[in-house]
């Protein structure tokens, strides 16, 4: 089978109940079937008692198929979506701190952050701790320019999306 | 009117149609037990919980109801896992209750906590720890509704001891409407266009064959299916979990396929140009080496599951929904197609010439013998004497392979076995909620020397309650399956296979208050048979000493295509191979 060849990332939205056990069943499907999941992310929608999740995961399409069928399984799930291939609004946040030990370090950071429209939202003698929003391109790119600094801590949030409006449509068909 | 969680837990049940539990009791559900007297539902204490989760699930595969089964905190909870399991994995309706620690006391390692929910997540359809009383009701009704609509399975309901004691208000009215549950819609009806594309592809195969699953016992499609295969003259093949949609003797029926599956079943599915897969999952026991399995088939696949399609094999017609709902519509979309198209049967019936040969040069076969018992004859046995009528268990191993060989069923829900987890132990407490669901039948645990001592203890529960199971024993003296395969594949390495020291199961059986028989020669296995079926009052155990080294076959070595059988010696002609 030549399956690993198009192995890519794909980006899937559930919308599910906000109880306990239903995020366990999600990231128990993972495991006990053998899925990886690149990054998950949890938060509440419009409606407080329904939450959204947004995982990435990387596989074939055989394999997100799976994914995507085994989600709409779980009792609590009500939709899910594939939106890798969407016109959708895609959004990661990192926090970074960097080593700015001097003047021409600070200013190496100080001229990415404002090309990158990030922020930096704590100083130390020798730390900056810059804010950066934006799709996964970019925060990986902006990682990439500042490692050289130096980094000291770091946290991403994982990959949250919303499918444009233009598309004309919103979250998707209903769960089978 | 306010009543206590466990008041409300009990009269909930009722409401749902509930007449038999299984279960154990202990100190986090004293609450309930001490209701269950004022309760009409009538409670078997089963002697082990694996026992009473495999009486539930017996009972509800012969009867198609829920089966319920109770069980305490901690090691009662953990004692019902494998029997839940085994319901869940073949798809069976199944509401446990466990009772657990009190809320407060929750995630405390308190005295005999487990995280029951959490540890059986995996095993259930879904699950429900109660954390207040007033929700009780709710999710009693809710546990009922997931586990016997859509694909059925297993609800766990998680009760802690405080929430059976404190009161609520409890409105019958209420719980009489319908189930919401906003995020559960089951697709029951097919799409119209998948099921007129999939009519025109049977009348227009030439090579086509029925691939008949569980789902097709479950939802009750058995009839329209066979209709369907007589209509439009398909040759019709099952698994080990749909053999009882098919009578056994029907003309068009192959008998089982897969790895014990015969010669006709499993070259028609490889030779097929199409297969209409019924409730049923490309199991890998059914497939065998899947990228050869059926390589010029297109394939229909009609499951209420849509993770099931396209999981195993790719399918060209995936129609989602409930067998019976779509058989239904497709059985009269056949039809139209079949009076449309007359000439088609002159394509087909080469086919059904080719099939038919098949069936008649490779026959399910073994080596009679005057000397010692043989395992099939045992079935074959079983079967006149019960006139192919009794309900049969089984454990799991040859015997169950040879059950599913030779015993012809004649209706549905007729064998109950445990086809995905393969459980050890299943056979005699599944035999008893089989019993208890259909006391009108004749109820056969068909078991083997190994597994029989899984699980006997049930003996006494069958005592207990006077419910007159019978038990057969195919006593080989061997793991007998484990043992085929260290014969075949590890060059007769036999370890850790021997039964050599055994109880000696006649007189352990009447230790326990059972009838013990035992048939050591072919002649005797009739009497016996007859005997065993004039006791109606108490269980029986009948020993069969069968020979030690019988093998079951065909046999598809694991990791070979279907049509790579080992195929029985037929006497003299030595081992043909399939080609
Ligand atoms: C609980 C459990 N443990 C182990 C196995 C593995 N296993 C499958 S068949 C078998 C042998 C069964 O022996 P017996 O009940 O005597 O049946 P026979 O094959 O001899 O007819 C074993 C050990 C199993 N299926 N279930
Ligand atoms: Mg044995």
């Amino acid at each position: 089978m030549d399956r690993k060849c198009d192995q890519r990332k794909h980006i899937i939205s559930v919308l599910v109940e906000n109880q306990p056990g239903a995020l366990a069943r999600i990231i128990e499907l993972f495991s006990s079937r053998g899925y990886n999941i690149e990054s998950l992310n949890v938060g509440h929608t419009e409606d407080p008692s329904i939450s959204r999740i947004t995982m990435v995961a990387k596989g074939d399409e055989h394999t997100i198929e799976q994914i995507v069928k085994q989600l709409r399984r779980i009792i609590d799930v009500f939709k899910v979506r594939d939106l890798t291939d969407k016109k959708k609004l895609d959004r990661e946040l990192l926090i970074v701190r960097v080593n700015v030990e001097t003047p021409e370090k600070k200013e190496e950071v100080m001229r990415l952050v404002e090309i990158f429209g990030a922020q930096v939202v704590d100083v130390s003698k020798d730390t900056y701790t810059v804010e950066l929003t934006g799709d996964e391109d970019q925060v990986d790119a902006f990682l990439e320019l500042i490692k050289p600094m130096g980094i000291r801590e770091m946290a991403r949030t994982g990959r949250v999306a919303m499918v444009r409006a233009l598309q004309g449509e919103t979250f998707g068909e209903q769960k089978e | 009117m306010k009543l206590s969680g466990a008041e409300i837990l009990l009269r909930a049940l009722e409401l749902e149609g509930v007449e038999k539990i299984f279960g154990y009791p202990g100190g986090a559900v004293l609450d309930i037990y001490d209701r269950l007297p004022f309760s009409p539902l009538k409670h078997y204490l089963t002697r082990h919980e694996q026992g009473a989760a495999h009486a539930a699930d017996g009972y509800a595969r012969v009867t198609g109801k829920v089966g319920v089964c109770f069980a305490t905190s901690g090691p009662g909870a953990t004692n019902l896992v494998t029997g839940l399991a085994t319901a869940q994995i073949d798809s069976v309706p199944v509401v446990a209750f466990t009772g657990n620690v009190p809320t407060f006391m929750i995630g405390n390692d308190a005295f005999q906590e487990v995280d029951t929910v959490g540890i059986t997540r995996p095993i259930t359809k879904h699950n429900f720890l109660v954390k207040d009383v007033k929700e009780l009701a709710d999710t009693v009704k809710k546990a009922f509704h997931i586990a016997r609509t859509g694909r059925p399975g297993v609800v766990l309901v998680d009760l802690p001891k405080d929430v059976t004691r404190e009161l609520a208000d409890f409105f019958e009215e209420e719980y009489k409407t319908p189930v919401q549950i906003r995020s559960y819609k089951p697709v029951l009806k097919g799409h119209p266009g998948q099921i007129k594309r999939a009519a025109k592809a049977i009348a227009s195969a030439e090579r086509p064959v029925l691939y008949i699953g569980g789902g097709v016992v479950s939802s009750g499609a058995s009839d329209l299916v066979v209709k369907m295969a007589e209509v439009a003259n398909i040759p019709m093949t099952a698994t080990l979990m749909g053999l009882t949609a098919v009578p056994g003797n029907h003309p068009f029926f192959l008998g089982m396929l897969g790895m014990h599956g015969t010669y006709a079943a499993n070259m028609a599915i490889q030779e097929s140009d199409l297969i209409i897969a019924i409730g049923a999952r490309f199991d890998d026991r059914v497939t065998g080496k899947l990228s050869e399995f059926a390589p010029n088939a297109k394939v229909i696949h009609i499951d209420i599951d849509s993770a099931e399609i396209g999981k195993n094999r790719h399918a060209d017609i995936p129609i989602v929904g409930d067998a019976k709902l779509v058989m239904e519509e497709l059985l009269p979309e056949v039809e139209k197609q079949v009076a449309k198209n007359r000439e088609f049967y002159a394509a087909r019936e080469k086919w059904i010439l080719k099939v038919r040969s098949w069936k008649e040069r490779y026959p399910l076969w073994y080596e009679p013998s005057d000397r010692v018992i043989k395992p099939q004859f045992v079935i074959e046995k079983i079967w006149e004497v019960t006139k192919g009528e009794a309900i049969i268990t089984t454990d799991v191993g040859q015997h169950q392979m040879w059950v599913a060989q030779y015993y012809r069923f004649r209706f549905p829900r007729q064998l109950v076995t445990s086809g995905g987890l393969g459980t050890m132990g299943f056979g005699v407490p599944a035999a008893i909620g089989a019993k208890v669901g259909r006391p009108d039948k004749t109820v056969f645990c068909i078991s083997g020397d190994g597994s029989f001592q899984m699980n006997m203890q049930e003996i006494v529960t069958a005592v207990h309650y006077n419910i007159p199971i019978k038990v057969a024993i195919i006593n080989n003296g061997f793991l007998g399956m484990v043992r085929q395969w260290q014969g075949i594949f590890y060059q007769k390495n036999y370890s850790q296979v021997h039964l050599d020291v055994q109880p000696d199961f006649v007189k352990l059986v009447e230790a326990m208050g059972g009838v013990g028989l035992r048939a050591t020669k072919p002649v005797e296995v009739e009497a016996v048979l007859k005997e065993a079926m004039a006791i109606d009052d108490r269980p029986v155990v009948i020993d069969f000493i069968v020979d030690r080294e019988e093998d079951v076959f065909p046999m598809v070595p694991p990791g070979g295509a279907l049509h790579e059988m080992i195929l029985p010696s037929y006497g003299k002609k030595k081992e043909k191979k399939a080609v």
